[in-house]
């Protein structure tokens, strides 16, 4: 049964990957692999009478590449933050007084404003003419590695200081401290508050359509421009952010399990660990 | 200079000071390569406190420290390469949680020796079968008891090779029944010849093991002697009174 739920969550999650590469780039052969997804989605659609379900139906390709570009947002933007939350963290901890003071500013900053503000601000008051999907991704890091930072702060904490003497004491530098020994036990204690940060973020990407970026939610609003439909609509969109929801915490909930230290963390439904 | 190399741990005049509390008033103390010493006193006399500025974990405030010719409180001096010539025993083991036995031992040879995997294995399961836990070489540290972890801890600081070893208090932290496994290695280290500064409220292994005891207090070392001298007849009041609190507590034998 536990095998069956993680082969089903692989698989899943291969074929939303699958999805959002053939339906993000614009490569020949990726538009020839999307017109043949596209038109076998649509051929197993029957052939309604009533708009209700015809709607949604032939959107389907379009809700693919917006769902495709959400998904990319929210991988993007979580790779980014986490590459400057990392540094933001050891900075706020460990650094020199200034570091500290500016990492503290940073971290600050950004998790004070709206993301909806710090989007409309880079897109339309610095005048940076850049693509939208690269705005949105610069715009979304900074944000999200503010949080993030804090996720690191927290658990780095958490470690005990004896971790870091007595890495010290065997003659590991600092740095090597932080690495071999804070590091590895403080990612693990992260997983959980970073997989809100995941499902946070997933949905924070609807704002992208301030910088013209057209990802699910905007995929909806266009298609019901037209079709006018907005309930069946919006009913598929939140379907489509559901399962990109279910599907990411519950990869993160396996890595979790899968990185978990031998008896130091307590099982689910098992009160007493040893020790 | 003689001085230098008779010993192989010279300790002049150390201070330390927290804030506003002196905690090492001007502390000497010297140890010759081999020679086991065992520092008693009462909580919070700084006992703790003198070995964590002999590997520089605090540094301390005034006074210099050499091991063999070379002077840990001096500037210039690589901390890194120092404190890899020592060991150093935690009261609360202190293993690498995330890491098991092995890998807990081979991570020093591996990133601070910069060892092969192959070498760094091979010392670390000897280091493990020395203090008896090959056969946990897998165990992670919450998998094994208080005297395993200890035991784990000392093969770790082994491991390195270090000149001289330091247990701050290694037992404190143990069920009464685990302290024994951890005690018979340290004999098996004294009788081998490495040289131990040990702090501990053991006093039956202090005075079995130890070649002299150091008593402290309030940041001094109060009275220093051979331990049947220091045990049987202390010069000091202090001495004294600390020795017979201890033997109302647990009876003559233990003191």
């Amino acid at each position: 049964m536990k095998k069956f739920q993680t082969l089903l969550l692989f698989l899943s999650v291969f074929v939303l990957l699958a999805l959002t590469l053939v339906f993000f780039f614009d490569y020949p052969w990726l538009l020839f692999l999307r017109e043949a997804i596209s038109s076998s989605l649509l051929s197993v659609c029957p052939h309604f009478s009533s708009e209700i379900l015809k709607i949604p139906c032939e959107s389907l390709p379009s809700f693919m590449r917006g769902m495709s570009v959400t998904v990319m947002l929210t991988l993007c933007l979580l790779f980014v933050g986490f590459a400057l939350a990392v540094p933001v963290t050891l900075g706020q901890l460990y650094g020199p007084a200034p570091v500290r003071w500016l990492m503290s500013a940073y971290e600050k900053f950004f998790r004070a404003i709206p993301i909806l503000v710090l989007l409309i601000f880079f897109a339309f008051s610095l005048k940076i003419n850049l693509p939208a999907f690269l705005s949105a991704v610069i715009v979304f890091g900074l944000h999200s590695a503010a949080y993030q930072s804090q996720i690191f702060r927290g658990t780095i904490q958490s470690i005990s200081v004896g971790q870091i003497a007595a890495a010290r004491a065997i003659g590991m530098t600092r740095l090597q401290a932080i690495r071999h020994i804070v590091l590895p036990q403080a990612f693990r204690l992260a997983i959980p508050a970073w997989s809100n940060e995941y499902s946070s973020v997933l949905k924070d990407t609807a704002f992208a359509f301030t910088v013209g970026l057209v990802e699910l939610n905007q995929t909806g609003v266009q298609v019901a421009n037209y079709s006018r439909q907005l309930f069946i609509i919006f009913f598929t969109i939140a379907i489509i952010y559901l399962i990109l929801t279910l599907v990411g915490t519950r990869l993160l909930e396996s890595l979790e399990e899968r990185v978990r230290i031998p008896g130091l963390t307590v099982h689910q439904g098992a009160a007493h660990g040893h020790g | 200079m003689a001085m230098a190399n008779e010993f192989l741990l010279r300790i002049e005049n150390l201070h330390k000071r927290f804030g506003q509390e002196e905690v090492l008033k001007g502390v000497s103390l010297h140890l010759k390569p081999g020679e086991t010493k065992a520092i008693i006193g009462p909580s919070g006399t700084g006992k703790s406190t003198l070995l964590r500025c002999i590997n520089r974990l605090n540094d301390p405030d005034q006074g210099r420290i050499w091991l063999g010719s070379t002077e840990i409180t001096a500037p210039t001096v690589d901390l890194n390469k120092i404190r890899q010539q020592i060991g150093f025993v935690f009261q609360d083991f202190n293993l690498f949680q995330h890491l098991n036995a092995l890998d807990n031992v081979r991570l020093g040879l591996l990133k601070v020796k910069n060892m092969t995997k192959d070498q760094a294995t091979d010392l670390a399961m000897h280091e493990l079968r020395r203090v008896g836990l090959e056969h946990k070489a897998s165990a992670y540290p919450s998998q094994l008891s208080g005297g395993q972890q200890q035991r784990v801890s000392i093969a770790r600081a082994l491991a390195m090779e270090p000149k001289l070893m330091l247990f701050d208090e290694p037992t404190s932290a143990l069920d009464p029944e685990l302290i024994g496994e951890v005690l018979r290695v340290m004999k098996t280290l004294a009788e081998e010849g490495m040289t131990m500064l040990i702090v501990t409220h053991e006093l039956g292994f202090a005075r079995s093991v130890c070649d002299e005891i150091v008593f402290m207090e309030k940041g001094y070392i109060v009275e220093e002697g051979l331990p049947e001298q220091l045990f049987n007849n202390p010069k000091q009041p202090r001495t004294q009174e600390f020795l017979s609190k201890l033997s109302e507590l647990y009876g003559e034998n233990q003191a």
